[in-house]
C-alpha cells in the first residue's frame, strides 16, 4: 500500500466531513432550518456562527440542512446516472449492432444540447419536485457515463475471457456483470467523482436560477440566491454557500484525481 | 466545385442541419413528456376546467401532437416564433434585442478569453513543470471547480461592492454609446471569461506539450533554437488543428456560461429571458430560446469541424 499523499487526505478528510454533516443535520445543527432566531442579516457573533440570513434564521443551520439537500440529491442523481449509463453502455458494447447504433445515435444526440438548456426545457413543464430534479439530472448525466462506459467496455469485449465465456454458453447479464464489470470498474470509479462535483453544480446552478429545490427546503444554490442581495450592501451572506459549493467541488476533486492517477499506473500507463 | 473539402464541409454542415432538425424534435417532445399535459402543468392543479380548456385551445392542444410539431416547425422557418403565453408578444421581437446583447457580452468575452488563454498556454508549456506553470495550473484547477455563479459573486462582492470600481448591476438600453455599453458589462466579461479561460488555457497546455514530444521538436532544440521559437515556430503550428477545437468547444459552453452570468448580473439578455419564462412556465418561449441556444452551440460545433478540416491536411483527404 502506497502512502495517500497529502493532498487526497485533505480532499476525503473534507468530503467526509461535509457527508457527515448531510447525514448527522438533525444533530449538530443548532436551530431549526426554517427558525426565524435574529435580525435581518446579523453579522457573525457567539450565537450565531455565520450570522443569519435575508430573514433572520440562523445561517450555520441552513448550511448544514443545505448540505443534507445538495448531497443527497447530487448522490441519488450520481446513482441513477451511473447505474443507467453504465448498463447500458456495457449492454451497447457487447450486443453491438442496431442496439449500439441506437443508443449511441440517441446520446448523441441529447449531448448536442448543453445540458443546462435542455433540463430547462424540461423542467419548464414538469413539476419542480425532488424527485423529477434527481430524474432530469441524473437521465441528462447518464449520457457521459454511456459514453465513458461503452467505450472502456468495447476494449474488453474483445478479450480472450469474453470469448469463451460467451463459447461456453453464458447469457448477456452474465457477460455484462460477471466479465465486464469487474474489469471496467476503476475508470468508472474515478469518473464517479467527477460525475457527484457535476452533479453538485448542476443542483447548486438549478437552485440558483431558482428552478430547483423549492423553498421552504434549502440547498447551498438556492442559499446563494436567498442571500445575493445584500452583496449590494456588502453584507457576504451569500458568499458563504458559495464557498461551501466551491470548497466541496474542489475536495471531491482532489480524492477523484488521486484515484485516476492510480488506476493509470494500475494499468500500467504514466501517471503517480 | 468537385474538390474534396469542398465536398467535405458541405457534408459537415448538411450533417449539422440534421442534428439540429434531430434537436427540434427532442425540445419538442421534451415539453410534452408530461403525466398530465402542459395547460395542467401550466395552471397547476387548481385550474378551472373552463381556464383548462381555453389554454388547451390556446396552445393548440386538441390537435395530435404531430400537427403541432410540424406548424410549429413551419413557423420557426418563416422566421415565426410564435406568441409568447404569459404577455402575448411576438417571441421574435422580444428575442430580437436579447439576442443582440447577450452576442455583444459573449463576443467581448471571446475576444479578451481566446488570445489570453493561448498566451498563458504558451507560458505554461514553456515553463512545463517549473513554477510559472504549477502557478497557472493551480489558479486553473480552482476556477474549474467553482460554478459560473459563485465566480460571479466573488466578482461582483469586490470589484463592484468592496472597491467600487464598476456597477455591480449591467444595464444597457437602445441607444447607449459602445464604450459606455463596454463600461456597463464589463464585469460580466471579466467572470465569462474567468469561466472559459481555464480549461481553454489547459487544454492549449495539454496540446502544445503533447507536439513537444515529436521529433522535429527535438531537432529544433538540438540546432540551437530558444526554447521560445521552438514552441512558436514549431510547436504551436503543429498545436492548431486541437487549440481551434478547444477553443471553439469552450465558446460553445460560453452559451451555457451566459445563462448563469446574465441572471447574477441581471442583464437583459437571452439567458435571462429564458429563465424568466421557465419560472413562468411559458412553453413557447422556452421552446424558441432552447432551439435558438441549441443552434448556438451546434453552429459553433460545425464550425470547430470545418476549421479542423481546414487546418489538418490529413482530414482533407479522406481514404
Amino acid at each position: 500500500m502506497r502512502r495517500i499523499p497529502i493532498s487526497a487526505l485533505i480532499g476525503m478528510v473534507l468530503t467526509g466531513a461535509f457527508f457527515a454533516c448531510a447525514i448527522f443535520a438533525d444533530l449538530i445543527a443548532p436551530y431549526n432550518m426554517a427558525e426565524i432566531v435574529g435580525g435581518v442579516w446579523d453579522p457573525m457573533s457567539d450565537k450565531h456562527w455565520l450570522g443569519t440570513d435575508a430573514i433572520g434564521r440562523d445561517l450555520l443551520s441552513r448550511m448544514i440542512y443545505g448540505a443534507q439537500t445538495t448531497i443527497w440529491v447530487a448522490t441519488m442523481a450520481t446513482i441513477l446516472s451511473f447505474s443507467l449509463g453504465s448498463v447500458l453502455g456495457f449492454l451497447a458494447a457487447t450486443v453491438g449492432g442496431w442496439v449500439d447504433q441506437a443508443l449511441s445515435r440517441f446520446v448523441d444526440l441529447i449531448m448536442a444540447i448543453p445540458s443546462l438548456i435542455l433540463a430547462l426545457v424540461i423542467l419548464s413543464v414538469m413539476p419542480v419536485t425532488l424527485t423529477v430534479l434527481i430524474m432530469v439530472m441524473g437521465l441528462l448525466d447518464a449520457t457521459r457515463v454511456y459514453r465513458l462506459s461503452r467505450a472502456v467496455a468495447v476494449d474488453i469485449t474483445v478479450m480472450d475471457y469474453v470469448e469463451a465465456a460467451r463459447l461456453r454458453g453464458e447469457g448477456q447479464s452474465w457477460i455484462i456483470f460477471h466479465e465486464i464489470l469487474p474489469n471496467a470498474l476503476s475508470p468508472l470509479v474515478a469518473e464517479l467523482g467527477l460525475r457527484f462535483i457535476f452533479a453538485v453544480l448542476f443542483i447548486s446552478t438549478l437552485s440558483f436560477l431558482g428552478l430547483g429545490v423549492q423553498p421552504p427546503l434549502a440547498d447551498w444554490g438556492g442559499l446563494v440566491k436567498e442571500n445575493s442581495a445584500g452583496l449590494v450592501y456588502g453584507i457576504p451572506a451569500a458568499l458563504i454557500p458559495a464557498m461551501a459549493i466551491a470548497l466541496l467541488a474542489i475536495s471531491v476533486n482532489l480524492v477523484a484525481d488521486w484515484i485516476l492517477g492510480r488506476t493509470t499506473s494500475l494499468k500500467g500507463g504514466r501517471g503517480a | 466545385m468537385g474538390h474534396p473539402v469542398v465536398i467535405l464541409v458541405a457534408q459537415r454542415i448538411a450533417l449539422g442541419l440534421l442534428l439540429l432538425l434531430a434537436v427540434s424534435v427532442l425540445i419538442f417532445v421534451g415539453t410534452q413528456l408530461l403525466p398530465g399535459d402542459v395547460a395542467q402543468a401550466i395552471l397547476g392543479q387548481s385550474a378551472t376546467p373552463e381556464s383548462l380548456a381555453n389554454l388547451r385551445e390556446q396552445l393548440g392542444l386538441n390537435e395530435p401532437a404531430l400537427t403541432r410539431y410540424f406548424s410549429w416547425l413551419g413557423g420557426i422557418l418563416q422566421g415565426d416564433l410564435g406568441v409568447a403565453l404569459t404577455n402575448g408578444q411576438d417571441i421574435a421581437t422580444a428575442m430580437g434585442q436579447r439576442l443582440g446583447n447577450t452576442m455583444f457580452l459573449a463576443f467581448w468575452a471571446a475576444i479578451i478569453s481566446v488570445p489570453l488563454a493561448i498566451l498563458l498556454g504558451l507560458i505554461a508549456a514553456r515553463y512545463a513543470g517549473r513554477w510559472p506553470d504549477k502557478v497557472i495550473s493551480g489558479v486553473t484547477l480552482t476556477t474549474i471547480s467553482l460554478p459560473e455563479f459563485v465566480v460571479g459573486y466573488i466578482v461582483l462582492y469586490f470589484i463592484a461592492v468592496r472597491w467600487q470600481l464598476l456597477p455591480s448591476m449591467s444595464m444597457v438600453f437602445p441607444g447607449m454609446g459602445v464604450f459606455e455599453r463596454l463600461h456597463a458589462v464589463l464585469l460580466p466579461v471579466i467572470v465569462l471569461v474567468m469561466v472559459v479561460l481555464a480549461h481553454m488555457m489547459r487544454m492549449t497546455r495539454a496540446a502544445i506539450l503533447n507536439v513537444m514530444q515529436s521529433a522535429y521538436i527535438e531537432t529544433a532544440e538540438l540546432k540551437g533554437l530558444t526554447p521560445f521559437n521552438v514552441i512558436w515556430k514549431h510547436a504551436f503550428p503543429n498545436a492548431i488543428a486541437p487549440v481551434v477545437n478547444v477553443v471553439m468547444l469552450n465558446l460553445a459552453y460560453l452559451v451555457v456560461g451566459v445563462v448563469v452570468v446574465e441572471v447574477v448580473f441581471v442583464y437583459p439578455g437571452m439567458g435571462q429571458y429564458l429563465v424568466d419564462h421557465v419560472a413562468k412556465r411559458d412553453v413557447p418561449v422556452v421552446q424558441a430560446c432552447g432551439l435558438v441556444f441549441a443552434a448556438v452551440y451546434i453552429g459553433l460545433n460545425i464550425l470547430a469541424d470545418v476549421i479542423s478540416i481546414l487546418a489538418n491536411p490529413r482530414l482533407r483527404h479522406p481514404k
